[in-house]
């Protein structure tokens, strides 16, 4: 610990502080714009300086000057900072200056105007007026890619977007050319970037430089209520704020939340809003004559309970689909118990996880924030840089701090960190296990050793056993006391949630691909079932937002609400509670899914016994309590596996083959489809 | 006056050879191994006794900067890094050392990367001097072949020395951008602290040391620091080459002791200035960067660092450029001020954008198409970049607009005084349309 005076308050802070980080500790409000926790330090922008007594008659930059660097006085005084001299204040007012004389200060049609460091900091720090009488430097605008839009002359080049491509993203793609007052950002010969992380640069851009197209001109953002929410387009369950107007969800942005995202959201997370909008069920539809014809509640509803009555309950099932939410799958669970069901599956890619085994046989055990202790890791039949960019990322971060070893087990991919490629199939895992490969050594000798599998690598005849060898690598080194180094990777919102509510078939009852089978059932429900091929033969029932690949099977269809418009409880990968609140109203007759569940139960004379989500819940609660305590990881406990299946030798497919399309908002999102395009042209490109 | 058993450059006008053969017979190479013998404290003690201040431009004490470098550690080399990126205008002096004297200097890095514990030494030589770096290449070559230097040479200590040659960047001379070069990275300033010697090259400790101050190492050691101290002025020792140019009747490098009289080195080795004494309208005594001098104070001018920065300019480089009285002083200080625009690498804000703004305003001024009140505010927006950047490239920019507007103010205000004066200014658009 160092003290040292701030403002003539002493404050005692860690020495590897920065003065920055100390004035702050000390109450001090310090502006910045090129200075970010989370990158490293370039010093650029000027806007921190202080003034330290003692030292040489000119301000200093506090972002950059740690406090073990001050001197203390001479007779051993702590060293003295001031935040508010009158140094500090002129020293300001300079750089600001500086930084508005080749600025549009065109803040009436910026996107950034409202939320803009600059605007607030001028406002706070800067002098009312300018002396700079010559023209202003204007600036091309750059093409980045579909995502990013440029507005160049606004660019004070804090070099934020740099760092963060460079050292969080992974993908070196933006730099500045030029030099002087002609420097410019942009990618190299304004090539699209091709992170899955390139949207933080938005929030991160100081300015009104870099800003989202999508949202271009959409709104203001005073104008938009905001809702703290949870994502769900990958297992992370990244903490997000949903920005509406009205009825239209205007954009997501990311929130805080060191132990899931930190602060990154994926491209796919920020920009998808746009697929809530199109392809939308607003209300019921009922297939007559092989076509979908508009119909009401009533009618779709005696249409179903028609179907229900004819058919036997061991020719009827349920599959939950990768968005749902803990209380309908609960509903949906509860309401085929009651109806005499046992074939219900939420795992709609046939993964061998079963809560059988034990909660621990299905978490990210380790934690997310595990990885930034882990020293060794091995990956498994996942890239996750598509099934999950912010943990990716999180990866990489530990990666770059050393003393970390990473290997691959799978297809081969450039996760943006040095990761040695062991082998495509099992073979190279039955390798590992025995010892025989040399990272099997590495494995063992690490302390804090982590074994993520992917979806994929479970998703087959021999998931179980490709599980099992998992778990064994990751108990087989781990010593220091309570590590669980094998780490689940889902790439489904929904799953953990409903293994932890046992949406796994019952007794004598049928898996999701069993039940998909042509001419397996008489009647399935399909709650949001998106991932799946249904078969000829069954009656479908689809509850969903979206008119996907599970609306175009079914034959009744139950317009439901999307993730931004319900409140609902989600489990992440590495089984933490939480909850995603309501942003948005469902469209048109659409309504939350547990109540077009609650309506139809009535219907089908299985009345559930709950009349609102709050009974619901503690329905759901009384069932699993664990999932009472949001925003906790209820103990998971060691997994067991009873059977032995033996390995087959075929080899590993990731779960997700294109990232931006993996779920039916994704696939309604035209910015998405967009990505996409973009990505597989530049494949093609790349193999020329 | 020097004698010229002092000087240290004895061939600085390539009359004789820059081999190594006729470099060893002017005595460089002499008794090297004993002078390594002797062992660091010695060599660092004799440095710091000879009162050697940095040939940079900052004037730091070189045995000084020796003495800081950390104790060697397993894992982590140390380096030697020559700054021969010798880009300040006016300055002239290392190209002629790497030109005609580099031995000399070949010689002082081995010495200097001995008392530092560095086994490796590198050359950074600016992008313009391509007949320079071919020189210096050929006389390390030289050197290797003698086996003076290289992993296994006759002084015992593996050494090797690397030739790098820069790209034609200002502002790789500061000694963080130039280590950022160095590494293959954009040549731009680096924070500090931490300081080279302890995270730079490679983020290893490194000394970066101008060529000039290098090169004059062997010649110290050999006679000792009490010779070198012995010449000069107190706190201003040695010898020291300054290059004149500007308005002088014969414009040249010369090697004279530290404190000479400007008069003196104008007059006797220059041919005076052009158009006799009192045509002498202004000096620049220390390269670009530093504020320019009236005429009235160069009378009894010692140049050397302390006298210089007295009179709020300094000594730099010692590249004195001389301005006889047909100099338009706000048009030359305005192309100093674009030279930094130029160079400035973009980094950080005061310097990005305050360069530009000087720029700009002394374009105008020069013409006359500015106020009076605007000469203030330009001293204003001078001090906001003095001090405020990472480097001081800032303080470099800034300092010649300074001493425009301390010395030569009324000379702006006649320019703009004389606009005015014109009714109908020959680029206002109205004349144009009235003429027709």
């Amino acid at each position: 610990m160092t003290k040292l005076i701030v403002d003539g308050a002493e404050v005692e802070v860690p020495a590897e502080y920065t003065i920055l980080q100390a004035c702050e500790a000390a109450g001090a409000e310090i502006p910045r714009f090129c200075y970010h926790e989370r990158l490293s330090i370039a010093g650029n922008c000027r806007m921190c300086l202080v003034e330290v007594k003692g030292g040489p008659p000119k301000p200093v930059a506090s972002c950059a000057m740690g406090v073990k660097d001050l001197r203390p006085g001479p007779n051993g005084e702590p060293p003295v900072v001031f935040t508010r001299s009158p140094m500090v204040k002129k020293a300001r007012e300079g750089v600001m200056e500086f930084l508005l004389i080749n600025h549009p200060l065109d803040c009436p049609i910026c996107d950034q105007g409202g939320e803009c460091d600059l605007q607030d900091q001028a406002m706070a720090y800067g002098v009312s007026g300018s002396r700079f009488h010559e023209n202003k430097r204007a600036v091309e605008d750059k093409y980045i890619g579909p995502l990013v839009k440029t507005i160049m002359t606004r660019c004070i080049h804090c070099t934020r977007c740099v760092r963060f491509v460079a050292e969080v993203a992974g993908s070196p793609e933006i730099g500045a050319i030029g030099r002087g007052e002609d420097m410019e950002i942009t990618t190299y010969l304004e090539h699209a970037m091709t992170s899955e992380l390139q949207g933080n640069v938005i929030d991160l851009c100081p300015v009104g430089a870099l800003t989202s197209r999508p949202y271009a001109f959409q709104a203001r953002s005073w104008e938009l209520s905001k809702t703290e929410s949870i994502d769900v387009m990958d297992a992370l369950g990244s903490a997000i704020r949903v920005d509406a107007r009205g009825r239209e969800v205007m954009r997501i942005l990311p929130r805080i939340n060191e132990d899931v995202n930190e602060e990154w959201i994926s491209d796919k997370t920020r920009f998808v809003w746009d697929g809530l909008r199109t392809q939308r069920l607003d209300r019921p539809y009922l297939r007559e004559n092989g076509r979908l014809r508009p119909a009401n509640w009533p009618e779709v509803f005696s249409a179903i309970a028609e179907k229900a009555k004819a058919a036997d309950p061991k020719r009827m099932g349920a599959i939950a689909g990768d968005l749902a939410t803990a209380e309908e799958m609960f509903a949906l669970k509860d309401l085929m118990g009651r109806l005499g069901v046992t074939n219900i599956d939420a795992r709609q890619d046939g993964s061998a996880l079963d809560p059988r085994h034990g909660r621990g046989s299905y978490l990210f055990n380790a934690g997310i924030s595990g990885i930034d202790e882990a020293d060794a890791i091995l990956l498994v039949g996942t890239n996750p840089r598509h099934e999950a960019p912010v943990l990716n990322a999180r990866i990489r971060k530990r990666w770059r701090l050393g003393g970390l070893k990473v290997a691959l087990v799978g297809e081969r991919a450039d996760l943006t960190y040095g990761a040695e490629h062991v082998g495509a199939g099992t073979d190279s895992l039955t390798e590992l296990v025995e010892g025989k490969h040399s990272f099997a050594k590495v494995l063992s000798g690490a302390s804090r050793p982590l074994v993520i599998v992917g979806a994929g690598a479970l998703a087959r005849a021999d998931g179980l056993a490709v599980l099992a060898a998992a778990a064994k690598l990751a108990k087989s080194s781990g010593e220091a006391a309570g590590w669980n180094g094998l780490c689940v990777l889902h790439s489904a919102a929904s799953r953990v949630a409903a293994l932890d509510l046992g949406l796994t078939p019952g007794e004598g009852g049928l898996t999701a691909p069993e039940m998909a089978a042509s001419g397996a059932l008489d009647l399935v429900f399909l709650l949001g079932a998106d991932e799946i091929d249904v078969g000829a033969g069954a009656f479908a029932v689809y509850v969903g937002s979206h008119g996907d690949r599970g609306a175009h099977r079914a034959d009744v269809i139950l317009p439901g609400a999307a993730y931004t418009e319900k409140s609902g409880i989600y489990v992440n990968t590495e089984g933490r509670v939480q909850m995603a609140n309501r942003a948005a109203f469902p469209p048109g007759e659409a309504r939350e899914d547990w109540a077009i569940l609650r309506a139809l139960s009535e219907r089908l004379g299985a009345k559930l016994p709950y009349d609102s989500l709050a009974q619901l819940r503690a329905a759901m609660f009384a069932a699993a309590p664990h999932l009472a305590a949001i925003d906790q990881i209820a103990e998971a406990g060691e997994p067991t596996f009873d059977q032995s299946v033996r390995l087959s030798s075929e080899p590993f497919r990731n779960a997700i083959a294109d990232f931006y399309l993996s779920n039916p908002i994704a696939r309604a999102s035209a910015v998405m489809a967009e990505m996409s395009a973009l990505r597989r042209g530049a494949h093609a490109e790349a193999a020329e | 006056m020097l004698a010229d058993r002092d000087r240290i450059f004895t061939n600085l006008y390539g009359r004789r050879g820059a081999d190594l053969k006729s470099a060893l017979k002017r005595g460089a190479w002499d008794e090297t191994k004993f002078l390594l013998d002797k062992g660091r404290e010695w060599i660092v003690a004799e440095m710091k006794a000879s009162g050697l201040r940095g040939r940079g431009g900052a004037g730091f004490p070189t045995g000084l900067k020796w003495s800081f470098m950390p104790k060697p550690q397993e894992g982590r080399p140390h380096y030697l890094v020559v700054n021969a990126d010798e880009s300040e205008p006016g300055t002239c002096k290392d190209r002629e050392i790497m030109r005609n004297d580099p031995h000399l200097l070949i010689e002082g890095c081995l010495i200097a990367s001995f008392a530092m514990h560095a086994h490796a030494c590198y050359v950074y030589i600016r992008g313009e001097y391509v007949r320079e770096k071919e020189a210096l290449q050929r006389a390390v070559d030289e050197a290797y072949e003698a086996g003076l230097v290289g992993p296994n040479n006759k002084h015992g200590w593996p050494f090797d020395i690397y030739v790098h040659h820069g790209a034609g960047a200002y502002i790789c001379g500061e000694e963080t951008a130039l280590l950022e070069s160095l590494e293959g990275k954009k040549g731009m300033p680096r924070l500090k602290p931490p300081f080279p010697a302890n995270m730079g090259l490679y983020g290893c400790p490194t000394t970066v040391n101008n060529v000039e101050s290098i090169a004059v190492a062997g010649e110290i050691l050999r006679r000792g620091g009490e010779w070198f101290a012995a010449i000069g002025k107190p706190n201003n020792t040695g010898t020291k080459i300054f290059s004149i140019s500007g308005h002088v009747e014969r414009p040249c490098n010369v090697e004279v002791e530290m404190g000479v009289d400007f008069r003196e080195l104008v007059d006797r080795h220059c041919g005076g200035v052009r158009g006799g004494w009192d045509n002498l309208y202004a000096v620049i005594p220390g390269g670009s960067s530093v504020p320019v001098l009236p005429a009235s104070q160069c009378q009894e001018l010692s140049m050397d660092f302390d006298t210089l920065r007295n009179l709020r300019s300094g000594l730099g480089t010692a590249a004195v450029i001389v301005m006889d009285k047909s100099t338009d002083i706000v048009r030359a200080i305005s192309r100093i001020s674009y030279f930094y625009k130029h160079e400035s690498c973009g980094q950080c804000t005061p310097c990005r954008e305050g360069t530009g703004w000087m720029w700009r305003v002394l374009e105008r001024m020069a013409e006359g198409r500015a106020e009076k009140r605007e000469i203030d505010m330009l001293l204003e927006v001078t001090t906001q970049v003095e001090g405020h950047t990472i480097c001081a490239l800032g303080d470099a920019a800034a300092w010649p607009v300074q001493g425009l507007i301390r010395h030569f103010r009324h000379e702006i205000e006649k320019r703009i005084d004389d606009y005015t004066a014109r009714s109908t200014p020959a680029d206002y658009p109205v004349s144009a349309v009235a003429a027709e």
